[in-house]
């Protein structure tokens, strides 16, 4: 399976009993960017049915890119749980901070509508198995396994 | 064939593999599995159990249960006992789903009653039990009674009305593992939890109405002693955790834990999901303390289910809940870890068990059982997959060398990616119906992940825990009707 917009590919060869993906862009806010809409691809059968009309700031510092990630898809995850809200990422900026790195983000989406979404599998939280960001050549890579 | 050159076999259903097969192992790792189910478990089983063998305080071995399959940190059916004084405690070791477990409560009523009612039954049960993603509960909590719901989990419900006594004494440590203390949980795991009560989730969570059919009654005077006794009687089995609550706190204390783990307490692990902290420090006793929290949020989650089934039932059958014989059977926990009293090289001492998607299984005479199950052992399920049924069975005394633990499930051979393209979820639903099974879901695709055929064969996993004198099996347990999120 494979994101429509976005570039990532599920894998079935790293998490028997949950969703592994990769991830992959040009850039680390995109790279940010696919990672949160394979999220949402995990829980959501058609990610283009959830509209934008809701908007949530993010804003995350961590001392490596790793965590970083890490901490921006567990936000997702928890929103989802505490506001019942699906999410796009929106406006993303990945920087440096004085202690490591920092993502200042606009999540857009709406609350949970289940006939209309058609909803999948609910994704609890974000492993560290096999978690890894990397760069190599021209891109950014990720490697992300969700506890479903 | 992932199995390792090194390994060696014990008996026909134990295989031992030494010290000497990676740099760091303190003590051998352990594997109860047939030769066939050894062959069928993926790379990671033999690779993460090793790495449990290295986690320091870990005494006698590192197991594996036969439902083993790769998980975090620890394989799921990963059980480890550490020293409380020179150990250390692990949240991949315990699992994200904190208590994530499965509840079996009996009904008087046969197989030929339900059948004229199971899609009203089935439907009425999907329509009042919250499923699927981002659910919240039918029980209104604010978030400070929350606080008391993770602090005195069964007992809270008891209060509230949505418990017996009954139900108390048949939940493991009485549905509520004492010194959960709420200041140790986190804004964000409360915002996640407090609206989450009385709710399954999904992925392989479900609650299903079974049958204990005479020819899959294994041993007749244990299932009379556990409540089975009448030809296809039906029974309610349901399996879900401490949903977003538990997942927090995992996620919390794995963070907390990388950033002292090595800094703080000179510990290294070879794996991130390994982290964690001596059991004696601060940081290893907030956790065990939250923890407890999960497990308690969890017992009382199953609770207010098991409340809200007992409705579902009363007003189908319009009999009391009671006058249906809604009696529950047991209780059991997978994801949790626990100071317990046990043998170790002929002295009776206090352990620290983490056990990971496997279940306490105590034999007769197992210390806190209920007074009913002192001379059976406790009550053990086991959940199989919704197309192939599950099983119950009794704790044995032979347990002892495993600290008293067995299989929590059947296990994945198949991922859920590979699952989902090789099945349909709609047509599995019609075919599973056919065969006389009626299923309601939120979603087809997390319903064909879940089908028969992508997970072991839940018959040799139990015969094997019997083999191996961990649990004996009882009676088999098949589902005609299940709701899944």
């Amino acid at each position: 399976m494979r994101g429509d917009a976005m570039p990532f590919q599920f894998r079935g060869d790293i998490a028997h009993a949950d969703v592994a993906f990769d991830a992959w862009a040009a850039s680390l806010d995109e790279l940010f960017a696919a990672a949160a809409e394979a999220t949402l691809a995990v829980m959501v059968e058609s990610p283009s049915e959830v509209y934008q009309v809701a908007a949530v700031p993010v804003h995350l510092e961590e001392h490596d890119l790793e965590m970083l990630l890490f901490e921006w898809l567990n936000e997702i995850i928890f929103l989802k749980d505490a506001r019942r809200l699906l999410l796009h990422p929106a406006e993303i900026r990945v920087g440096e901070a004085p202690q490591g790195c920092t993502i200042e983000a606009l999540l857009k989406g709406e609350e949970i509508e289940p006939e209309r979404h058609r909803l999948i599998t609910d994704v609890k939280a974000v492993t560290l198995h096999r978690f890894s960001v990397r760069h190599t050549g021209e891109r950014w890579e990720a490697t992300v396994v969700l506890d479903v | 064939m992932n199995i390792p050159t090194a390994i060696t076999k014990i008996s026909p259903t134990l295989w031992e593999i030494p010290v000497s097969y990676k740099e760091g192992m303190l003590v051998p790792a352990r594997i109860f599995a047939t030769e066939k189910l050894l062959s069928e478990m993926d790379a990671g089983v033999f690779d993460q159990v090793t790495n449990v063998a290295s986690l320091p305080g870990i005494l006698k071995y590192a197991y594996c249960m036969p439902d083993g399959h790769w998980g975090y940190g620890f394989p799921i059916g990963g059980v480890a006992a550490m020293d409380p004084h020179t150990g250390v405690i692990s949240p991949g070791g315990i699992g994200f789903d904190i208590n994530c477990g499965m509840r079996l409560v009996l009904t008087n009523l046969t197989e030929e009653e339900v059948r004229p009612r199971l899609h009203q039954l089935v439907d009425r049960l999907f329509a009042r039990i919250p499923t699927g993603v981002g659910c919240h509960g039918f029980v209104r909590l604010s978030e400070s009674e929350f606080g008391q719901v993770a602090e005195q989990g069964s007992r809270w419900c008891f209060k509230r009305g949505f418990a017996t006594q009954d139900d108390l004494d048949m939940t493991e440590e009485g549905g509520c593992f004492a010194g959960a203390d709420a200041s140790h949980i986190s804004n964000k795991a409360i915002q996640r939890g407090y609206n989450q009560l009385g709710t399954l989730g999904s992925g392989n969570h479900y609650c299903e109405i079974q049958v204990a059919r005479p020819e899959n009654v294994f041993d007749a005077q244990l299932a009379r002693a556990f409540g089975i006794d009448i030809p296809n009687q039906v029974v309610v089995m349901f399996h879900c955790g401490s949903r977003g609550f538990g997942h927090q706190v995992a996620t919390d204390y794995l963070k907390l834990f990388l950033s002292v783990m090595e800094r703080k307490y000179g510990l290294k692990v070879v794996d991130r999901e390994l982290s964690c902290a001596p059991f004696r420090s601060p940081e290893g006793e907030a956790y065990f303390s939250a923890m407890k929290c999960a497990v308690n949020m969890a017992f009382a989650n199953r609770q207010v289910i098991l409340h809200r089934i007992r409705e579902v039932f009363s007003d189908i059958f319009q009999r009391d809940p009671f006058n249906l014989g809604m009696k529950m059977v047991y209780d059991v926990a997978h994801n949790t870890a626990k100071l317990e009293r046990h043998e170790i090289d002929g002295k009776q001492r206090e352990i620290l068990i983490h056990r990971k998607g496997s279940t306490r299984a105590f034999g007769p005479g197992g210390y806190g059982l209920p007074e009913c199950y002192a001379k059976t052992g406790q009550p053990v399920i086991i959940g199989g997959s919704m197309e192939t049924g599950s099983y119950l069975l009794a704790g044995m005394a032979g347990g002892a060398d495993a600290f008293f633990t067995t299989a929590h499930g059947s296990g994945r051979t198949m991922s859920r990616h590979q699952a989902k393209k090789t099945f349909r979820g709609d047509k599995l639903q019609r075919d599973m119906e056919s065969r006389g099974l009626y299923v309601r879901t939120d979603s087809f695709g997390g319903l064909a992940e879940e089908a028969g055929a992508a997970y072991k064969n839940i018959d040799e996993v139990a015969e094997t825990t019997e083999r191996a004198g961990l649990s004996r099996r009882v009676a088999r347990l098949v589902p005609i009707g299940n709701i899944k999120g």
